[in-house]
């Protein structure tokens, strides 16, 4: 063989250095990540997952900016322990429409993937606002400005065209509305219509009164429409326990 | 004007240097401090005190943002345009163009500590920011590759030193990881808020794979940089094996990228991706390793230094770190090891044991051999150094004891069953039992930072001391001239 490599040729030219180093740090990701996006099996076919409803999803802001992430994770993993605590594992399905997605990395308090419809709105509006209350042995900051912050709806519609941009199915034209009949069923379509999605948020929030205070609508209503609907969307008594294994 | 040559003003910028060197300072003080309260905040609750701005979810990013970008990024602006100039013998290609990655720095860091507080945030760790800081950091992050580069094409010899290249590697990587992790759409151009483009176990993924670079190139690859040059520096001999260095190198930047899915083992995301990063992860060990022996290999014959030369204990000590905590990386990447390690406070302390061991300690020794000689003195106390050492690794030591105690605690709390099959504590009882570590983790930070303030204060005087010395120096001169 006469090619006789040298790493002289890389140590004396920056060009040369800079895009065989580019060339080494790019391979991890490309293999890593891109496939994600085309391989069928990576997002489990599941019923009943849908983008969140316009107070929804104002209360996830809310969550994302409060840093709830960095000591809560939504994100079950296939031990017993952890179904004894939290319930079924977390599919990929459950968090398709979450940009960001917040599975989180530490448990400083416990997971929230299956949260909702665990305990009463009262429980969470006591709990968010003073927690050590409820749980006298938690670390959790008190939150009572979210039950004194009005929620600003002003800007719901376009929250909701942003995250249309980025792929949640929220549906702007009368066509897209008709598909997310098809996909959804219509009273989850109607939740999903841009055009109604202040007149959406209103409804919820006052019927559901989450907060227990009729005289506005704060964050706290918000927050708590969140978290009552995590981990409820997909009912897994219709699955058999080995059903997601070949997602896996 | 004769008197400036001595520090080598005109042949290099050293200007760009001292700011970036301060900074890095001012840095770690804020961002260690904001540390430390954040880790009372978890002992001792009250002093979130029922504010928006003080509450852990906010302020946490405050505390990583200023100690990783804030006094990390600036220790690797300081050193490497130190080391680029030094090792090329040229000046920096601008010095316009330094200067606005310094303030464009500077405002990003604050600008970014700022919206946390007011509650603008991406909740992707370690990239928090929003997205107008974001096309900030690709700006000011372009600029800083084209000086470099520049710099470096403008070389005196034709061989480009191997700090050099672990730096380059970090700049690129550093962009590569920035671009597509922040790819996000705002709500509205007048509005901070954004949705990330990806979601689920897509936006998982390529968090993972920039949370888990972050820490390989910035973190990791740039300090070897300054490793690299500054101790065989300190030292007085040349690198250990020059051959190492090339393995070591290119080892470390291809495996790096592969690895960082090990966060999400366990998770939706499907096994073969989790798989392929622990198989990497373990690999990795080997140029990790390789890269520590080189560097403490580079004392062998010198070894009476770590007992006479306190600038010499933080590098050797830092390698001793970098070892450690690659060692422990791996092994947390087994998915049986991170079944339990997984959501406890061992990462934490993992983390830690790199941030502080590692990234702090090597700083902290390149800080002490650069800054005498930017300003063109000796270091005001000898004294100080020794105690700030010892501050610094007792803090170290109690930081990462107690977070293994507590987060393998709470890692088999959770998965105890009593006798009937059913969970054995609740929640909140491992909670309760995290209280005395959580405390002594706090204290551990005060030392740490105790060492550090020490340090700044040692580093004011020095700069104090060179500069009265050149004042003097100045004077006698212009009076020579005058007689003459």
């Amino acid at each position: 063989m006469n090619f006789n490599f040298k790493h002289e040729w890389i140590e004396t030219n920056i060009g040369l250095m800079a895009v065989l180093t580019m060339l080494a740090i790019s391979v991890g990701g490309l293999v890593e990540i891109a496939p994600l996006f085309f391989i069928d099996k990576t997002i489990e076919k599941v019923e009943g997952v849908r983008p969140y409803t316009p107070l929804e999803q104002r209360g996830r802001d809310i969550y994302t900016r409060e840093g709830c992430y960095l000591c809560h994770s939504q994100m079950i993993r296939p031990f017993r322990d952890e179904k004894l605590r939290y319930g079924h594992y977390s599919l990929a399905a459950e968090s398709q429409y979450d940009h960001p997605f917040q599975w989180g990395s530490k448990r400083t308090g416990p997971d929230l993937a299956r949260v909702g419809a665990k305990y009463s709105n009262e429980w969470h509006v006591q709990h968010l606002v003073a927690p050590r209350s409820m749980v006298p042995e938690s670390v959790m900051p008190n939150y009572p400005w979210l039950l004194s912050t009005p929620l600003d709806i002003s800007d719901t519609a376009a929250r909701m065209k942003a995250l249309r941009k980025v792929g949640v199915p929220y549906s702007l034209t009368q066509a897209e509305f008709d598909a997310n009949v098809v996909k959804f069923g219509e009273t989850v379509a109607r939740q999903l219509h841009i055009p109604d999605a202040q007149k959406n948020l209103l409804e919820q929030a006052n019927f559901g009164n989450y907060d227990g205070d009729r005289s506005g609508i704060s964050e706290l209503d918000a927050l708590i429409a969140y978290l009552q609907v995590l981990g409820t969307m997909v009912d897994f008594s219709k699955y058999t326990d080995d059903a997601f294994v070949k997602y896996r | 004007m004769a008197v400036t040559s001595y520090s080598g003003a005109e042949q290099y910028n050293f200007d760009i240097v001292k700011k970036f060197a301060v900074m890095s300072l001012v840095w770690a003080v804020v961002g260690m401090f904001v540390g430390v309260y954040i880790a009372s905040e978890l002992a001792w609750p009250f002093l979130n005190f029922d504010s928006p701005y003080f509450s852990f979810g906010r302020f946490r990013p405050v505390h990583t943002t200023s100690v990783i970008f804030g006094f990390g990024g600036s220790a690797l602006f300081a050193t490497s345009y130190y080391v680029v100039q030094r090792t090329c013998q040229t000046r920096l290609m601008s010095d316009g163009m330094a200067s606005f990655t310094f303030w464009g720095w500077m405002a990003i860091i604050v600008l970014a500590d700022i919206s946390y507080v007011l509650g603008y945030t991406q909740a992707r760790e370690y990239a928090e920011m929003e997205w107008p800081i974001d096309l900030l950091i690709e700006v000011v992050w372009v600029a800083y590759l084209i000086l470099f580069v520049g710099t470096i094409m403008r070389r005196k010899q034709p061989h480009i030193y191997v700090a050099n290249w672990f730096y380059l590697a970090f700049i690129l990587a550093t962009a590569l990881l920035h671009t597509f992790n922040n790819l996000a759409m705002p709500i509205d151009l007048l509005s901070m808020k954004s949705y990330s483009l990806f979601s689920g176990v897509q936006d998982a993924m390529t968090q993972w794979w920039y949370g888990h670079n972050a820490v390989g190139f910035f973190l990791t690859a740039a300090f070897l940089g300054m490793m690299y040059y500054f101790v065989p520096k300190q030292a007085g001999r040349p690198i250990y094996s020059y051959r190492l260095s090339i393995v070591h190198f290119w080892a470390l930047g291809f495996m790096y990228m592969w690895v960082g899915a090990h966060h999400l083992h366990w998770t939706a995301l499907p096994d073969w991706t989790s798989s392929l990063a622990a198989a990497f992860s373990i690999l990795l060990l080997m140029p990790s390793w390789g890269g520590m022996i080189n560097g403490i290999m580079t004392l062998s014959g010198a070894w009476d230094k770590l007992r006479t030369d306190p600038i010499m204990r933080f590098m050797i000590v830092a390698l001793s770190f970098y070892g450690m905590s690659t060692f422990e990386g791996p092994m947390m990447s087994l998915k049986e090891v991170n079944a339990l390690s997984h959501y406890t406070d061992w990462t934490i302390g993992h983390v830690h044991s790199g941030a502080l061991g590692w990234v702090a300690m090597i700083t902290f020794g390149s800080l002490y051999h650069m800054m005498p000689k930017l300003w063109d003195t000796k270091i005001y106390s000898q004294k100080l150094i020794e105690w700030h050492f010892w501050l610094a690794t007792v803090g170290i030591i109690l930081y990462i004891v107690a977070m293994w105690i507590s987060g393998i605690t709470q890692g088999l709390m959770w998965r105890t069953f009593d006798e009937f099959g059913n969970l054995k504590f609740s929640f909140a009882e491992s909670v309760a039992a995290m209280m005395p570590f959580y405390a002594m983790r706090a204290i551990g930070g005060m030392f740490f930072l105790a060492g550090t303030v020490l340090m700044t204060f040692n580093m004011f005087m020095t700069i104090r001391q060179g500069k009265r010395e050149n004042a003097i120096l100045e004077a006698k001169l212009t009076a020579k001239l005058a007689n003459a």
